[in-house]
């Protein structure tokens, strides 16, 4: 018998747990968008939730484009997007949570400090193949580059090669984390990272001039710099307004920074 | 009554194995399939462009890749594997052995991933100061490959050729023959159903490695020229990108999954046959 009531008991607690997010309004929030963005929206809805019991933030992804399409058919109730808006789409607010500066790097014995964008482009689409075409040793490139479907890549895509494909002699990689990972160990090897994750073991080269850090991607003279954008359809309220606050918070940039993104303040 | 019940259970449970490889096997073909339709068949096996999110679904240097990586690791693997097991089986005292064997089977459990680093951090390098390239290469995947897929062979070796009836060697070496000429042309004959299957476990355990190949390969989609060329294979290319996979792309992916387990069922299947009918003989 005391079983029997034990087990109802227990019954009822998992019913009523299951009843926990009943339909308040503004209580559930999706966000939908840019993989580049989603684990750094993942993170903040993460310690956002913490902070607030009882409230629910999805986070999916599905590709810049695809998150606006969701805010806009009003799936999503923010859409994220790691480049600008285009012309049809500057109908929604737009608010700049961080930027991102894509780090062309290359080992440290490197002699070759600087290049331009024409020949970062050459360089991935096969164009230029050795060193001694830049002024170095008479050595073969080694490039490097992410994964198709990578938000990185994209972005590499966008800012440099702009319509001209990677060769597919490049070596791919599938994170940041070991594209550097070879250039640091490899003297003839070229790629491309997240700015955040750039350490001693490789060297940061300057584009057109501007060498990438803090300041040249905060003011966007560092021509690889992208912005990480929460897309609404209307001005934001509710909910959507209170998280939105608290990415902006200096809380919330202070997380992003820690996250490898540059802050807008 | 009960018997039966036990009976039926058992059966039930052995059947569901099958069951979920059934499963398994109609998804992949489900997901797969109709991209390959889409894309035809000749165009999604014999193209070498694979752009997925621009719509090229083409695996043919993935394909070439996976077979090379496979046959370069047998050429480095299977003579040493096999000259481990013979001396193992037949040189060795039998303490020694005992204690040899096991630790040659250790081999097996180290995790794929430790090879892989062991890979990048030591082979790569030697490989691209010494012989040229980026290092990361078919070469170096072949000879980790190899490295992996010895403790299959060679532990499977050495029980063929300890099955191996005492009395033929016992007749060999009475006829006249010397040590190496019974190995030679008695035991390893009488063994050969046995070593064949090894060779193809290690074989399918090469051909289906995953991360260690992702991290010594180099994964270039370009349909390699030397061994010191970076390869893609079929494996590697559906891990590397189904990440961030959506629609036909997954499809193309699942599509690769196909080939990949076409080909691992070749391999079975002709093992199966090239064992049963030496046994025959």
């Amino acid at each position: 018998m005391i079983f029997l009531r034990l087990y109802l008991i227990f019954f009822f607690l998992i019913a009523l747990l299951g009843c926990r997010p009943s339909n308040k309004e503004g209580v559930v929030i999706t966000i939908a968008g840019s993989t580049s963005v989603q684990p750094f929206a993942e993170k903040l809805a993460e310690i956002y939730m913490e902070h607030h019991r009882g409230v629910i933030i999805n986070v999916q992804g599905g590709g810049s484009t695809a998150g606006i399409r969701s805010v806009k058919g009003e799936a999503a109730d923010i859409g994220t997007c790691s480049r600008e808006l285009m012309e049809e789409e500057k109908d929604l607010k737009r608010i700049v949570i961080a930027r991102d500066g894509i780090a062309i790097i290359t080992h440290p014995k490197n002699k070759i400090q600087n290049l331009s964008l024409s020949q970062l482009r050459d360089i991935f689409a096969g164009r230029i193949r050795y060193w001694s075409e830049l002024g170095w040793v008479h050595k073969r490139i080694h490039f490097v580059t992410r994964e198709e479907g990578s938000g990185t890549r994209c972005g590499f895509e966008e800012m440099v090669m702009h319509d001209v494909p990677i060769s597919d002699e490049a070596l791919v990689e599938d994170s940041n984390g070991s594209v550097r990972e070879i250039i640091a160990h490899d003297p003839h090897a070229i790629g491309y990272i997240s700015y955040g994750i750039v350490d001693k073991w490789v060297n940061a080269l300057s584009i057109d001039g501007v060498e990438p850090n803090l300041g040249t991607i905060k003011g966007k003279r560092y021509e690889l710099t992208r912005p990480f954008l929460f897309v609404t359809k209307e001005e934001p309220h509710g909910l959507a307004r209170d998280f939105i606050d608290f990415v902006l918070s200096p809380e919330g940039q202070k997380i992003l920074e820690r996250e490898g993104l540059v802050g807008i303040r | 009554m009960k018997e039966k019940l036990i009976e039926k259970t058992l059966m039930l449970l052995a059947f569901s194995a099958i069951g979920a490889l059934l499963l398994m096997a109609i998804f992949i073909f489900k997901e797969g399939m109709p991209v390959i339709f889409k894309v035809g068949l000749g165009d999604f096996l014999f193209s070498t462009h694979w752009a997925p999110t621009k719509g090229y679904f083409g695996i043919f240097s993935m394909i070439v890749s996976s077979l090379f990586v496979t046959t370069g690791a047998l050429i480095i693997g299977v003579p040493l594997a096999l000259s481990c097991a013979i001396t193992l089986a037949e040189f060795t005292p039998l303490r020694l052995m005992r204690i040899l064997k096991p630790t040659i089977e250790l081999l097996a459990g180290i995790p794929s991933v430790v090879y892989g680093f062991l890979g990048v951090v030591l082979l790569v390098p030697l490989i691209r100061d010494y012989l040229g390239g980026p290092g990361l290469s078919l070469l170096a995947c072949s000879i980790i490959l190899a490295i992996m897929i010895l403790p299959t062979i060679t532990s499977i070796s050495i029980d063929a050729i300890q099955a191996v009836p005492y009395s033929y060697k016992e007749g060999s070496l009475a006829l006249g023959a010397t040590h190496w000429q019974t190995i030679r042309m008695v035991i390893l004959k009488a063994a050969r159903s046995g070593i064949i299957t090894a060779i193809m476990l290690g074989m399918a355990r090469a051909i289906g490695e995953t991360m260690a190949v992702i991290m010594v390969a180099g994964n270039a989609l370009k349909l390699p020229s030397s061994p010191l060329s970076p390869v893609r294979t079929l494996t590697s290319n559906i891990a590397l990108e189904m990440g961030y996979a959506a629609g036909d792309h997954r499809a193309a992916l699942f599509a690769t999954g196909i080939v990949l387990f076409i080909f691992i069922m070749v391999f079975n299947v002709s093992a199966n046959i090239i064992t049963k009918r030496w046994r025959r003989e």
